[in-house]
């Protein structure tokens, strides 16, 4: 089935489509409370006044009136990007044409830019469809019911992602310091360009494609987690305090506040590989997720 | 930090008298402008409206019709590096005296802006329902083939803040804040 199926295809799960609206419709607007809590957070670090200060309580103003309104937080509504979990037997292709619909309608809403272009024609199809547009990531568990997750990520942070190979004569071996190089090097290169203060989702291993799926997904932990390996946990903790120290502030204006947070997580690797995969994450942080039952209707909200 | 009042189309002395870290609150028209736009001009096509005096958003907008009218659903700033092959002879070309963006752009702009009169204006990003808030009004659109988000807007603007990053005189805050920030994280390597 492609992403041209007749309308009256959906009408077969329409709690589902309605499912899958709202939580388009809540990630575009609606900021998750740990995002909220580390960006109001950040405001007591910068000097009263400065252009960082000034930032983010524009920021902080920009959060409650999307909210309020029910309008994009972001104009750049970005890559759509679906990570769902279905119990084994549940029609996938299903899902993916109802919530292939779901986009179009919140496209039509305003909830979501038109942001699907051909990239030979450049022509825009207007609606958010197209090869490649939304992404979806399934996967199976033993659960009885399907999870579904939804990142928007804008443009501009996507563009800033970095991958590199170790090792490298500027940045050091195959080791943690080499890894706290590169990850530092993004940063640097970064600068305001990706929306700061920034979140890091990074990949230590992996094939080079692997890698950045990886890395994207380390964005669906919460803010204030720790991770479980101890030696990840405190690179982490080290990237984001060396980050701050940077001066590079929220937008690149100067300042304290670098980075939000930094997730790491790994993946095996072959001999002859090393990649340091990193996905810059805006602070305009959207993503939500939603529990639901067989027949697509939600059971709990998620973030 | 100063807050000034601005009025497009804007002269050249005006702009001359902004420095690095001021505060604008800009009323009037603003014309959209991003990827496609810098790329169509670049090969040759003359804008459809007149950009002397014009500051030009890098801004790719929500936009809704309801009945005729467009309505402006988010607007805040793209990144503005991926113009930096363009700005310059944009600046040069057709008398622009602004650019509003985010992140910054590179020593090319810098030297137009010192050498033509204009200035690079930081909007904050991310921040589209405030940037949305000051735009009263879509007065057109042309170049609408490029798509919805590339087309250029013709926004009515009123008290549109931004801070002023890259002067007349040569100044650029994303110049400082790299060189500061190389040298810093150079000393915080592993």
């Amino acid at each position: 089935m492609t992403a041209t199926a007749p309308l009256h295809e959906v009408t077969k799960e329409p709690a589902l489509f309605e499912s899958i609206l709202e939580l388009i419709r809540r990630t575009s607007t609606i900021l998750p409370d740990d995002v909220v809590r580390a960006v109001t957070a950040a405001r007591k670090n910068e000097a009263e006044g400065s252009n960082a200060d000034v930032a983010l309580n524009v920021i902080g103003c920009n959060i409650g009136l999307a909210k309020e309104s029910s309008l994009p937080l972001c104009q750049d509504t970005g890559t759509i990007l679906f990570f769902v979990h279905t119990p084994v037997g549940y029609d996938q292709l299903e899902f993916e044409e109802t919530a292939t619909e779901a986009v179009r309608a919140a496209t039509k809403k305003g909830y979501l830019r038109q942001n699907s272009v051909d990239s030979i024609t450049g022509k825009n199809t207007g609606d958010n469809t197209g090869p490649g547009s939304p992404v979806f990531h399934f996967h199976q568990w033993r659960e009885p019911h399907v999870e579904v997750k939804l990142m928007l990520k804008g443009g501009g942070c996507e563009n800033m992602n970095a991958q590199y190979s170790l090792p490298d004569p500027k940045l050091g071996g195959r080791d943690l310091k080499g890894v706290e190089n590169a990850i530092l090097d993004c940063i640097l290169n970064a600068q305001g360009q990706g929306c700061g203060p920034g979140i890091l989702g990074v990949c230590i291993g992996g094939d080079r494609g692997t890698g950045y799926a990886y890395a994207k997904e380390q964005l669906l932990r919460e803010l204030d987690d720790t991770n479980s390996d101890p030696l990840l946990a405190d690179l982490e903790k080290r990237v984001v305090e060396k980050a701050n120290q940077s001066g590079i502030g929220p937008m690149g204006f100067g300042g304290n506040t670098t980075l939000l947070a930094c997730k790491i997580g790994t993946q095996n690797r072959l001999p002859a590989s090393y990649f340091v995969s990193i996905a810059y994450m805006c602070w305009a942080y959207r993503r939500r997720g939603a529990q639901l039952d067989l027949n697509g209707q939600v059971t709990e909200w998620l973030y | 930090m100063a807050l000034l009042r601005i009025t497009t189309p804007v002269d050249e002395a005006t702009i001359r008298s902004l420095n690095v870290g001021d505060t604008v609150s800009i009323t009037g028209r603003l014309y959209t402008g991003r990827d496609a736009v810098h790329h169509r001009i670049h090969e040759g096509t003359r804008p459809p409206v007149d950009l002397n005096g014009a500051i030009l958003y890098h801004c790719g907008p929500v936009m809704v019709k309801e009945g005729d009218q467009w309505i402006c659903k988010a607007a805040g700033p793209t990144t503005s590096s991926r113009e930096e092959p363009y700005q310059h002879e944009v600046i040069r070309d057709y008398g622009l005296r602004g650019v509003i963006g985010k992140g910054g752009m590179g020593e090319k702009t810098l030297a137009a802006c010192k050498q033509y009169g204009a200035v690079y204006l930081h909007a904050i990003g991310g921040a589209a329902q405030v940037c949305a808030a000051s735009i009263k009004r879509v007065d057109g659109v042309d170049w609408m083939d490029l798509g919805s988000p590339e087309a250029i807007w013709h926004l009515w603007v009123e008290d549109f803040m931004a801070i002023v990053t890259m002067d007349a005189h040569g100044r650029s805050l994303h110049k400082e804040v790299f060189e500061a920030s190389r040298e810093r994280l150079e000393a915080l390597k592993a």
